[in-house]
């Protein structure tokens, strides 16, 4: 397959690339909902208008409503959110959230999947136990109570999780901490007795939770897929973000580059213009190969996953570690260029850095994955 | 069976019963490389087979036209050509210039009789073609190059000397940038093709830090070019080098394939991995190697499309030499002592730090990175001024 978009997927991107920029422009949902200290961190209208362009269910079966389509397509809407700086539930909820619930029965799907498509719910994913990614170690319980689970534990960096109508929760039914097996995937909902929210502003604006679960009691309906067997289901929901995180990082990437590029065209010093000097032109010519390489990286990446390739793993690695090199280099150097307007909340690049570093640090930053792609190559 | 189906079939077939055994055997030195040329040096026998029995099939360029000793491949056919030959660890039946650099541009600004008579030779590894651009004074700069060529009707007198041409003393003719007016800088450049052994041409090895000779200077003393051998306009050449560059960089940045694309981090731990740091930096390394692999094969699937930026071919470059450094640093880090042998034949004479020393040249030949990075900042970005 070659690696640039079908022209199908070129028809999505140009829909794509408009809404978001008229509808999901930084002024009108990023600025306003963290200046009116909105405690989902988004807005619901613009959910809503998801849904009506059908991006809410593009990874859904088309039996449950959903256009089927792949990360490829949702990466396509995840470059634009990331170029526009759009808080949406849309990574957590129609990506990771409706790739696991794929993998549950038709009474789960049937129990939250609507709402998700029509743009009423929400999804979150409580997978993290602590500051850094470590899904490889899951200490949260769910014990065995009657025909149900009782589910003992804490989570961590859960995004939206305040604001979510079902939380997905990664939890130890068996075995020790570090054991592959004996993980369980549960759908929690908000309201269920014994679940209480740390509910944080992070440094870019949106709103994690960490979650505290004393004794929540889960009717055995609450299951995903198979109790015991959860790890190769949490592995694709842990894929889907990340390949979901590296595609929006590539857009935040670009959105501070193209106002970078843009400022150097027309800031003058020592009366030229400040993109006239060879030092600056040298430093975004690189910044542009490594966004170059970037994308590259993240669109076979998911044409991979999509594939079912057994390579996926060691490429969605590298890809999110190349994405979030690149995207850093990009904030930085925005920032840098920009002077000491670049430090003013008033200019929208201080904007972009502080994304960068809460998309880098969501499913794994750049060191965790080198390090997978070290393993995953054999040393 | 779809026909690129069959074609593979009949590819597989044919390099199975054509292909010696010797020749699937990786390529461990110069000496293994077939370069071709009306002195050709095989190393064996099998070799020439090997050049000759492609050369029947235009299999040495196997996209050319076949009008032209090609065998009239289509990218996608020329693509499982490449696939089946590394599927089996077949060597280039030929290397050369010619193939690379020459042939690409004749086959654009070259006349009808100029294809049949330069792209037939080159393609039968019966001519070895070396590339006279650079000079002392022009480098980076070098359209400011001085070698004059003295119009004298039916011919020029060439005067002057370029530097760094790649295996001068062993090729059989040059595709040279000659200054035909010096009123005009850009347009006063030909592009001039002659034999090396012309009276008034002579080569001078240059000795480099890997301690091998692969440039050479070359002097030309009152050297007589016919004017039928011109490619493209008279002043015209700057033309034919632009494009002829852009080859150039594609296939110095690695875009095509080959080894500098691989991640490097497991052949090196073979070998035990001790140090936790150096572990580190490997799997860094590797992250953009693979990062990059995925651009080199988008770049080639954008190319075939005209969806590819003209200018990309500089960036491919720019990152692809810089890549190939840092990988033969790590290399030479993980090596240790032993890497740093300079004759020994534990290390095939010296091969990893000659092998390192050389990719110094990468981000040198064909354009420095900074040239690059010039060329990226006016034509993709359209930075002011540059």
């Amino acid at each position: 397959m070659p690696l640039y978009h079908t022209e199908d997927q070129a028809m999505l991107a140009d829909t794509v690339t408009g809404f978001m920029a008229d509808e999901g422009a930084i002024k009108q949902q990023l600025r306003h909902f963290r200046d009116i200290n909105c405690q989902d961190g988004f807005g619901h209208a613009l959910w809503k208008q998801f849904a009506e362009m059908g991006l809410t269910g593009m990874l859904a079966a088309e039996a449950d409503g959903g256009l089927a389509m792949g990360h490829v397509e949702a990466g396509i809407v995840l470059r634009e959110i990331g170029r526009n700086l759009t808080p949406s539930p849309f990574l957590t909820t129609s990506v990771m959230g409706v790739t696991a619930l794929s993998g549950g029965s038709e009474d789960l799907r049937g129990r939250w999947l609507p709402g998700v498509l029509a743009g009423d719910s929400v999804l979150a994913l409580a997978i993290d136990e602590g500051p850094k990614h470590r899904p490889e170690r899951i200490a949260c319980k769910a014990e065995k109570a009657g025909n149900g689970f009782r589910l003992q534990g804490r989570k961590a960096f859960v995004v939206q999780g305040a604001s979510a109508d079902a939380i997905i929760v990664a939890a130890r039914t068996s075995g020790s901490d570090n054991d592959a097996d004996g993980i369980t995937l549960f759908a929690v909902p908000k309201d269920a007795s014994g679940v209480s929210h740390e509910n944080l502003r992070l440094v870019d604006s949106a709103m994690a939770s960490n979650i505290t679960f004393d004794n929540v009691e889960l009717d055995g309906d609450c299951v995903i897929g198979e109790v015991d067997g959860g790890r190769a289901l949490l592995n694709k929901v842990i894929n889907a973000g990340r390949i979901g995180a590296a595609a929006e990082l590539t857009g935040v990437g670009q959105g501070a580059f193209d106002i970078t590029t843009a400022y150097l065209k027309t800031r003058k010093q020592f009366g030229q213009l400040i993109g006239e000097f060879q030092a600056l032109q040298h430093r975004a010519a690189h910044l542009y190969s490594e966004l170059e390489i970037a994308e590259a990286a993240v669109i076979k990446a998911q044409q991979l996953l999509d594939g079912n390739s057994e390579k996926a793993d060691l490429m969605v690695s590298v890809a999110k570690a190349k994405a979030a090199k690149a995207c850093n280099l990009s904030v930085r150097e925005g920032v840098q260029m920009h002077g000491g307007v670049g430090m003013t909340d008033e200019y929208d690049i201080g904007l972009y850095m502080k994304r960068d570093r809460s998309l880098s640090e969501f499913m794994g930053d750049q060191y965790y994955h080198a390090e997978r792609v070290a393993q995953l190559s054999g040393y | 069976m779809s026909d690129l189906d069959a074609f593979r079939a009949e590819i597989r077939a044919w390099l199975e019963a054509n292909c010696p055994a010797e020749m699937r055997e990786p390529v461990r030195d110069e000496g293994d490389v077939c370069w071709g040329g009306r002195d050709a040096q095989f190393k064996n026998e099998a070799q020439k087979t090997w050049m000759d029995r492609c050369a029947a099939k235009g299999y040495t360029v196997p996209d050319w036209p076949e009008a032209y000793g090609g065998a009239g491949m289509s990218p996608a056919q020329a693509k499982i050509w490449r696939e089946e030959c590394a599927h089996i660890g077949a060597r280039p039946p030929l290397s050369s210039f010619g193939i690379w650099m020459l042939g690409p541009a004749l086959l654009k600004f070259g006349t009808e009789e100029q294809k049949v008579h330069y792209l037939g030779q080159i393609a039968r590894g019966e001519i070895r073609w070396c590339q006279g651009y650079s000079e002392p004074g022009s480098g980076s700069d070098l359209v400011s190059l001085q070698t004059f060529g003295e119009d004298k009707g039916d011919h020029w007198v060439v005067n002057g000397q370029k530097i760094w041409t790649s295996y001068a003393d062993k090729a059989d003719w040059i595709f040279c940038l000659v200054r035909t007016d010096k009123a005009n800088k850009y347009q006063g450049i030909s592009f001039l093709l002659f034999d090396m052994a012309t009276p008034g041409v002579t080569t001078k090895p240059i000795k480099l830090i890997s301690g091998n000779s692969p440039f050479c200077e070359t002097f030309f003393d009152d050297v007589v070019v016919p004017k039928t051998q011109i490619v493209g306009e008279l002043n015209r050449g700057w033309d034919v080098a632009k494009y002829l560059l852009g080859h150039e960089r594609e296939m110095i940045s690695g875009a095509g394939g080959g080894d500098r694309l691989n991640a490097i981090g497991a052949v090196v731990a073979r070998n035990g991995l001790e140090d936790p740091i150096l572990r580190a930096e490997l799997a860094q390394f590797d992250v953009d190697a693979l990062a990059y692999a995925c651009m080199g094969e988008k770049f080639l699937d954008e190319a075939k499309v005209g969806k590819a930026h003209p200018a990309q071919p500089n960036m491919m470059k720019y990152v692809g030499t810089e890549l190939n450094k840092r990988r033969h640093e790590l290399l030479m880090a993980a090596g240790g002592a032993t890497a740093l042998e300079w004759d020994s034949e534990r290390t095939s004479g010296g091969t990893p730090s000659r092998s390192w020393l050389r990719t110094k040249a990468n981000s040198i030949e064909g354009g420095t990175s900074e040239v690059m990075l010039n060329v990226v900042a006016k034509r993709i970005l359209e930075l002011p001024g540059a």
